[in-house]
């Protein structure tokens, strides 16, 4: 494809932008929004702007919430695009989630289990009926109530599978991670990477993905182990140190869907895991994850490959929405020359058809 | 408090990193793209001995957490760089995008030369020398360089010439040299020629 | 996650209950364990609640200023599985800062977010408290007043968390 730099223009496009903030800001007698009120009243948008901008830091995913008037893509869009001017310190120790101080824990594998099922802050349980109150301003809410809490932690439950042996053990390993982020990706990609992907893929795309493998497209019959959301502590060990410490905290969401695997010459039957982990509160996008994470596994685990979801070019490749956003819109480019020849190739086309049929209609 | 912190007795680094960063990066260009001129920096680290302040200042502006850097300037220097550049420190020449010597540089042909196919992927020497002085010395000719120029490295091993031919003789692989002395640099790409004039 | 609001009297009572992961005595046999306390502590705490908190401790020795306070990124790692090998999961806004004291103490800090003023207000801190004359003071005046309120804060998210948990009536395992 070729481009042409085109000049001019430039007072149309200081008038679209100036528009566009006029826009933004909408009707000046309204209050305008604060940072503060998207951080703290539009929470779960700022969870998937981070997610997706594949960059942690509420304050700034409020911003491009704002910057792109509620546009969650293209606020993942100036995320990234901000990410790339700070330096990188390094790579922190991996998150313990098992040592996740919980808000929110529920398994669909087991009614009693230790540390119980703990609900959170959820819509499951809402009716869905539009809630009109809020569409009036009034005080808040009166305060949640609270319980005496026994512990702060509580095992998982792909823990309690594996210590029976039904849950196939994921390989002890300290090997460093490949990151997309610096090395392009290349196929096969190994779960490191693929993990990776989908951690800031998009979260339609891999809802959309997901329910296909449940739909018969990957044969999948997924239990939701256990899904957890809470808060883990992110530590780093600078090298002029030479100890981790801790550099503060972040709430995370992790899902563990259990799969059932036949077994192998080598293994027996047992479950498997789909794994997901995202930034914030992002049940949705966890479970996704999870699903098209263990139908990504299909060929290490000796399935057949023949589902959407289980094609990892396709599912990789396709799963970030920068990325697709990027090329689909970059259509909108001047395309002036490409369109051109093609315009100058149907017309030499028809010419010579039309020529032939006088010819014919001539003989 | 901890014996283990190897920080007390650290300088500071460029007192402001980006603007100073981006000037010597300015400079480095210039220096790569008009071989043998010389260079003088103003935006200069303090630096521990013996570094010298443009040798310090130029590995501050290359070097960052993913480029391997080899230096023989000793445990000071090593966590100045570590701290300031956070650049891993490797003991293989061979392993380094940056090399850093300042008393024995390692053999021209030890550093990665990159690739027939990704040449850019070599190493660049950062050497440090007595002293640099233009309109003497060796005569250079090469990309970048109109007819010839003229340049003294003082302290240089012996042999660096022919070493040097070597190096030119593997094109498109071979290594970069940044020259520095003092708060000055001078850079051979490795299509730079030198004659020895006597 | 910063401490940030009144403590209502739950919270503390609370607090007491909860478990919190990093020791709280003041004492430590291993000064590592002990700075990384104090440098986990003051992570999370913004400068506004720093600076309150110094206007009750003797004043900060005069530093300066050897790299930072400069905002980058750490990627933050998860493990495959939850337990298996470690994976890229995205990266953080991180703020650091490290300063040197004029007998020479070193001191760095490393917080979460963009906050300059915490960053080097930690970093002086850190230093002050390798200190052994300086350091019970400001633990008493800064560093446990902070620990306590950040527990309270966990505490509370704890207790409400608690108030969700489903109570089922019938009693059979599935297993």
């Amino acid at each position: 494809m070729a481009y042409v730099a085109v000049k001019g223009g430039e007072r149309a496009i200081e008038a679209a932008h100036a528009w566009l903030a006029e826009e933004r800001r909408g009707d000046p007698a309204l209050a305008e929004l604060s940072l503060a009120q998207i951080e703290a009243q539009l929470g779960l948008a700022v969870d998937r702007v981070m997610a997706e901008g594949a960059c942690h830091d509420r304050g700034l995913a409020a911003l491009a919430i704002k910057q792109s008037r509620g546009d969650l893509i293209e606020a993942a869009f100036l995320l990234r695009a901000y990410r790339t001017t700070l330096a990188r310190f390094g790579a922190s120790e991996p998150l313990d989630t098992g040592a996740m101080r919980i808000r929110r824990r529920i398994s669909a594998t087991y009614k009693e289990l230790p540390g119980g099922q703990v609900l959170g802050p959820t819509f499951d349980y809402t009716h869905r009926l539009l809630d009109f109150a809020l569409a009036a301003e009034g005080a808040p809410p009166p305060p949640a109530p609270r319980a005496a809490a026994a512990e702060a932690t509580m095992p998982r439950v792909t823990g309690i599978l594996a210590a029976e042996g039904l849950m196939a053990p994921e390989p002890a390993s300290e090997a460093e991670p490949g990151d997309l982020t610096r090395e392009p990706l290349a196929f096969p990609a190994d779960r490191a990477l693929r993990l990776q992907a989908l951690a800031r893929g998009d979260e339609g795309f891999l809802l959309s993905l997901g329910y296909s493998t449940q739909r018969g497209y990957g044969n999948a019959h997924p239990f939701v182990g256990e899904i957890r959301m809470g808060a883990v502590t992110v530590e780093f060990a600078p090298p002029e140190l030479g100890f981790a410490i801790e550099l503060g905290e972040i709430t995370v969401t992790e899902c563990q869907m259990v799969n059932q695997f036949a077994g192998s010459k080598t293994e027996p039957p047992q479950f498997t895991r789909g794994y997901g982990l995202v930034f914030g509160h992002g049940e949705r996008k966890s479970m996704a994850m999870a699903l098209v994470d263990r139908a990504l596994r299909a060929e290490e685990l000796g399935e057949a490959v023949d589902a959407p979801a289980q094609v990892q070019e396709f599912v990789l490749l396709h799963c970030d929405n920068v990325e697709a956003t990027g090329f689909v819109e970059h259509l909108k480019l001047p395309h002036y020359v490409d369109f051109q020849s093609e315009l100058e190739k149907l017309r030499e086309l028809r010419a010579t058809a039309q020529m032939a049929g006088q010819r014919e209609a001539a003989e | 408090m901890t014996a283990a912190d190897p920080s007390p007795g650290l300088t500071p680094g460029f007192a402001a990193p980006v603007p100073a960063a981006q000037s010597c990066f300015r400079a480095l260009l210039e220096a790569m793209s008009r071989p043998g001129l010389i260079q003088t920096l103003t935006a200069l680290p303090e630096a521990p001995a013996p570094l010298a302040p443009a040798a310090a200042a130029a590995i501050l502006t290359l070097a960052d957490a993913d480029t391997p850097v080899w230096t023989d300037a000793g445990p000071a220097a090593e966590a100045w760089l570590r701290f300031h550049a956070g650049c891993p420190l490797v003991a293989d020449p061979a392993a380094a995008s940056f090399l850093l010597a300042t008393a024995s540089p390692p053999d021209l042909a030890l550093p990665d030369a990159g690739t027939e196919e990704e040449p850019h992927r070599s190493a660049t020497l950062v050497l440090q020398v007595a002293a640099l002085e233009a309109g003497a010395g060796w005569t250079l000719s090469g990309p970048g360089i109109e007819t010839t120029h003229r340049l003294h490295a003082a302290g240089l091993p012996a042999g660096f010439a022919a070493a040097w031919a070597a190096n030119a003789a593997r094109f498109p692989r071979g290594v970069d040299l940044v020259l520095c002395a003092g708060d000055s640099l001078a850079a051979l790409p490795r299509t730079t020629r030198l004659e020895e004039t006597r | 996650m910063r401490f940030c609001g009144e403590l209502n009297e739950l919270d503390v009572r609370l607090s007491r209950l909860y478990h919190v992961p990093m020791p709280t005595t003041p004492t430590e046999p291993d000064p590592t364990a002990a700075r990384r306390r104090w440098m986990g502590v003051l992570a999370r705490a913004d400068a506004a609640t720093l600076r309150t908190r110094l206007a009750e401790a003797p004043p900060l020795p005069p530093h300066t200023r050897l790299r930072g306070p400069e905002t980058g990124l750490v990627m933050a790692r998860g493990r495959q599985g939850g337990d298996g090998a470690p994976f890229n999961l995205g990266e953080i806004t991180v703020t650091r800062c490290s300063i040197r004291l004029q007998d020479g103490t070193v001191g760095h800090a490393y917080a979460t977010g963009r906050d300059s003023a915490q960053a080097e207000l930690a970093a002086v801190l850190d230093a002050a408290l390798q200190d052994a004359g300086r350091r019970p003071a400001l633990l008493a005046a800064v560093i446990e007043p902070l620990a306590a309120a950040q527990a309270a804060r966990r505490a509370a998210d704890a207790a409400r968390a608690a108030a969700t948990r489903v109570e089922f009536f019938t009693m059979a395992t599935m297993r």
